[in-house]
């Protein structure tokens, strides 16, 4: 019960701390004006005269590859750099605690930013009879595919005091796990690596697992997946903080 | 009420503090002196629970700080140094979020921050984002963070660093105001607020202590009687031990 409360605390602090910067602004409409470009003009949303939001969904990684790390950058990073992190470690809260509490902030914050998306369900409703179901696959799918965005991030921005370094960290950690599965890369490395180990390589990508779920299956291994990336990023944010030497 | 015992730490190959020990009373403001990288910050930071120490531990009210950190932490109030604060808060803002996570709520929260915000004289500032203040009030709302919760014990680094002699002035009445119902320890290298409001002071030197007495115990020991002789004499010469970054 307590743990619950200060876990709260650390998230409530930290989410309204998106609002108290224009950062929250800038990333939310940065989030919403890609995703509409990239649907309506790239993907051709009404050429393709399908009620389905697959043309929005397709690029959700590509989005959160670019601004998730920089929802993110600033988690731990900005903490050590004002020497806040002194205050937060030494408040009667464990360092589990901070961590889970950071980490809600900013995926809800991330899924409040999906959630601002909506009006795209309206107009693919209004246009034609889409598949509810899937849509709210494709939802699941992508609130799923930002924990995993934003549990990596959380763990590069504890790695420096810079969030310029956090960002590219995490950049290039997320670009990695998207590519190790994706068809385009994996079906260039199938010419001269072994089929089971490129298949192994993909099966810790994010990729995979996300088409999946986009799919309109909701398989409990998609789900088993994310669940342990998050738990492993989570973990080693633990390990790197409680071996910090100092602030 | 409050005993460190042979409390060491590492840094690498770096001994910071070499087996410090002592213990406070209730009623005591112990000063903490020492040239800059003698360990006095390391300490602090040890007995606040915010690093680890290597071998030893601190027992605050009875509460150990390697086995029972986070009742440890409940009991004491501390000030780091530089007085970090969440700049993009404001005051208010800060302290309710240093409540929310220090489990205090409702009717005993609102009552805690207004006590804080009127015993550190914020009134005309309480509504300003933290980062808008001048170094005095920045350095006042981390002092009204560590009283927030009325803590037995305080533990302040370098509390009139950096301010005007104004402002040191307001700083060492507010540590007499609270003497005589707390445990407090000041770290400073100024030595005249030793006299100002300390009944006792450790020079500490290279990681361990090279002194531990009342103000004129320790100036008894120079044949000049002032402290500045006692200070020079016991730490002077060891710069090339601790010329080791505290950080």
């Amino acid at each position: 019960m307590r743990s619950v409360r200060n876990t709260w605390a650390v998230m409530k602090r930290d989410f309204k701390g998106y609002f108290e910067s224009p950062v929250a602004y800038v990333f939310l409409v940065g989030f919403l004006a890609l995703t509409g470009f990239l649907t309506f003009f790239v993907a051709g949303f009404y050429e393709r005269r399908m009620a389905d939001l697959e043309p929005f969904f397709f690029w959700h990684p590509w989005v959160y590859l670019l601004l998730v790390p920089a929802a993110t950058m600033g988690l731990w990073a900005e903490e050590r750099r004002t020497g806040t992190i002194e205050l937060l470690l030494t408040m009667p809260i464990t360092l589990g605690e901070a961590i889970m509490g950071k980490f809600l902030a900013a995926w809800l914050f991330i899924v409040t930013a999906l959630a601002l998306t909506f009006p795209i369900v309206l107009t693919t409703a209004y246009l034609g009879a889409p598949d509810l179901g899937v849509i709210l696959c494709g939802y699941i799918g992508s609130v799923l595919l930002a924990a995993a965005y934003v549990a990596a991030g959380m763990l590069t921005s504890a790695l420096t005091r810079s969030q310029v370094i956090g960002f590219v960290l995490s950049l290039l950690l997320c670009l990695g796990l998207l590519l190790a599965g994706w068809p385009p890369v994996t079906n260039m490395f199938v010419r001269w690596a072994p089929e089971w180990l490129v298949r192994a390589v993909a099966a810790f990508s994010f990729m995979p697992h996300y088409e999946a779920i986009q799919r309109g299956v909701l398989d409990l291994r998609d789900l088993a997946y994310y669940v342990s990336v998050v738990a492993f990023m989570i973990f080693a944010t633990h390990v790197v903080l409680e071996n910090r030497k100092s602030a | 009420m409050l005993e460190v015992r042979n409390v060491c730490k590492n840094f690498g190959p770096i001994q910071a503090v070499k087996g410090i020990s002592f213990s406070v009373e209730k009623g005591e403001v112990l000063g903490f002196l020492g040239p800059n990288g003698a360990g006095k910050t390391t300490t602090m930071r040890m007995i606040t629970g915010f690093l680890p120490p290597t071998s030893g531990t601190a027992v605050v009210c009875g509460h150990d700080v390697t086995t029972d950190p986070v009742e440890s932490k409940r009991q004491i109030g501390y000030l780091p140094e530089n007085a970090p604060a969440y700049g993009s808060m404001t005051v208010t803002n800060f302290l309710r979020f240093i409540a929310d996570v220090r489990g205090i709520s409702g009717r005993a929260k609102d009552d805690a921050v207004e006590n804080a915000i009127r015993k550190c004289r914020l009134e005309s500032v309480r509504q300003q984002s933290i980062h808008t203040l001048s170094k005095g009030y920045r350095q006042r709302a981390c002092f009204a963070q560590a009283i927030l919760h009325d803590p037995p014990v305080l533990i302040m680094d370098e509390p009139t660093d950096g301010l005007d002699p104004n402002q040191k002035f307001v700083v060492r009445e507010m540590i007499k105001e609270m003497a005589a119902a707390k445990v407090i320890i000041v770290s400073t290298h100024i030595l005249e607020e030793v006299d100002a409001v300390c009944t006792r002071a450790i020079i500490i030197s290279g990681g361990k202590i090279v002194a531990n007495g009342t103000p004129a115990e320790l100036k008894a020991r120079s044949g000049t009687g002032r402290l500045e002789d006692v200070f020079r004499m016991l730490t002077i010469g060891k710069e090339e031990e601790t010329s080791h970054a505290q950080r």
